[in-house]
């Protein structure tokens, strides 16, 4: 599904992200990255979407090499995936409902049967009763809920969070885990980068670790 | 198909939308297109109303066809004849010698100098419009004219014709600079407008490229919204220039009726009403895409 292979990324300025990194990650698997802050987790993840390019190496999504894609086919690329991140990205000008609504506007769905997989998606992360709210008013649980369920409106093959849990407390994050457990359950392969242990041992998944950009383990 | 349409609908949406949410920010921008527009196009109908006002008073380049002294009203006639079967005329009319000598008696200043004359010596004449206009023809009917019989001189009264030509060629050019410039304008107010969109639409235009969204997506409701400003800019050009010419024609009547003659502007008309609104439409969905290209290629995701 996804594989990197001799991944070095190298930032303006000298900042070696990742250095020869070789991962592959299964279709349906569940893989956590781990490591400090700067040990390249959010860059493997943005190297994935096609946020950032890699320097040298090759990254290859559902067979296609992210590295060489055209801008114009970028955005068919990240239609494969929902991004989760630790600011949640949400938008406060519309309501929960909007926000979810998005990824299927942008895919120029059906409006009937848009809403109907918006209050799915809602239901699914136990936001359905507060469709018309402005996220501004939803607590940090219920924002990153939101934002998961942006994520998976459009019912994305592969599952992308960046530090999903690192704004909430322990409850909260549970009930993050236990959301991703279940996508997982119907197939869906997830990859998160966290530096929450006690949230990665919950979820018992395939473990990487990072090490100033190398890969541990 | 259909989800393409609506894309389409839902992006004009989204745009009467956001322009509803800042009416103050959107009936600024709407006025300053408004009232630049009209500049040039109140230009062009006062062009029009001079063009059509002139037209009765003798726009129209004329012939004076002078007779020999000595032709015989016989000889008149079939030159009158003559010049009624001519393809190059369209109306002729005869002014007989006494006629000629009464008209310029009647001339303030004259009547003692033309008293004072032994005998008349003016000839007959032919005033004669012709049907062609441009000055190859009318120089054709003349040199054509003088060759007849007892045909003394022909005189081509066209200065005054050409003068007023040049003076609207003048006003036309004019019309047209000012068109060009205030065009610059609603394009520059527009590429401003959706520059502030873009700036403060940034975290969304983000979000959307994150989320898979192409650029025509991302591009499509600020491009329907320059061309609805654009469109409601021309409006508003069109409303003005119609309160105009309305509130022209209540102070024109009342100087007819002084002078015993109606006078009216002509409103504009529908074909130039309908080019007003696709400019000004089409130069807004200029100024946008102008200003989408510039600002969008600078918001990636980091």
């Amino acid at each position: 599904m996804i594989s990197f292979s001799q991944v070095t990324k190298r930032y303006p300025g000298g900042l070696e992200a990742l250095r020869g990194v070789t991962l592959a990650i299964e279709s349906g698997e569940m893989v956590s990255i781990t490591g400090h802050s700067g040990a390249g987790k959010s860059t493997l993840l943005k190297l994935t979407a096609a946020i950032e390019r890699p320097s040298s190496g090759t990254v290859l999504v559902k067979g296609q090499n992210v590295g060489a894609l055209r801008p114009r086919a970028v955005p068919y690329l990240r239609r494969n995936f929902g991004l989760i991140f630790q600011d949640q990205k949400l938008l406060f000008d519309r309501t929960a409902f909007d926000n979810v609504m998005l990824p299927l506007a942008i895919t120029g769905f059906e409006r009937r049967e848009a809403t109907r997989r918006v209050r799915a998606a809602l239901d699914k992360v136990g936001l359905l009763a507060k469709e018309r709210a402005n996220p501004v008013t939803l607590s940090g649980g219920e924002q990153q809920r939101l934002a998961i369920a942006r994520a998976i409106v459009h019912r994305p093959a592969i599952l992308i969070a960046d530090e999903p849990t690192g704004n909430l407390d322990a409850a909260q994050a549970a009930e993050i885990g236990e959301l991703f457990r279940s996508f997982n359950a119907v197939g869906v392969t997830v990859v998160i980068a966290t530096h929450d242990e006690a949230f990665a041992r919950r979820l018992k998944p395939r473990v990487v670790t990072l090490q100033s950009g190398r890969l541990v383990s | 198909m259909k989800a393409w349409l609506w894309q389409h609908l839902d992006a004009i949406r989204t745009t009467l939308a956001r322009q509803a949410r800042t009416p103050v920010a959107t009936l600024l921008n709407v006025g300053v297109i408004g009232i630049a527009l009209a500049l040039p196009v109140g230009l062009y109908v006062v062009l029009v109303n001079v063009q059509g006002l002139a037209q009765p008073f003798g726009t129209d380049p004329r012939l004076s066809v002078f007779l020999a002294l000595d032709a015989a009203r016989a000889d008149s006639d079939r030159i009158g004849a003559r010049l009624k079967q001519h393809a190059g005329v369209r109306e002729s009319r005869f002014v007989s010698r006494e006629q000629a000598l009464k008209e310029l008696k009647a001339t303030a200043g004259l009547a003692e100098v033309v008293e004072s004359l032994p005998k008349n010596p003016l000839p007959d004449a032919y005033i004669v419009l012709p049907r062609e206009k441009d000055p190859g023809a009318l120089e054709a009917l003349r040199d054509d004219i003088r060759r007849w019989p007892k045909v003394d001189h022909v005189q081509l009264d066209t200065a005054w014709a050409q003068r007023l030509a040049a003076g609207l060629k003048i006003a036309r050019f004019a019309v047209w600079l000012l068109a060009t410039l205030f065009a610059f304008a609603l394009v520059a107010v527009t590429f401003n407008t959706i520059r502030l969109q873009i700036l403060t639409r940034r975290e969304e235009i983000e979000v959307s490229k994150l989320i898979g969204a192409t650029d025509a997506f991302i591009r499509r409701p600020f491009l329907y919204f320059g061309l609805l400003q654009g469109l409601a800019g021309g409006i508003a050009a069109w409303a003005i220039i119609w309160a105009g010419v309305q509130l022209m024609n209540g102070a024109l009547s009342e100087l007819g009726r002084l002078y015993a003659t109606r006078l009216e502007l002509l409103h504009l008309s529908p074909p130039d009403s309908l080019s007003l609104l696709a400019f000004s439409a089409g130069l807004g969905w200029f100024g946008s895409w102008l200003s989408v290209d510039q600002h969008l290629a600078e918001i990636e995701p980091r």
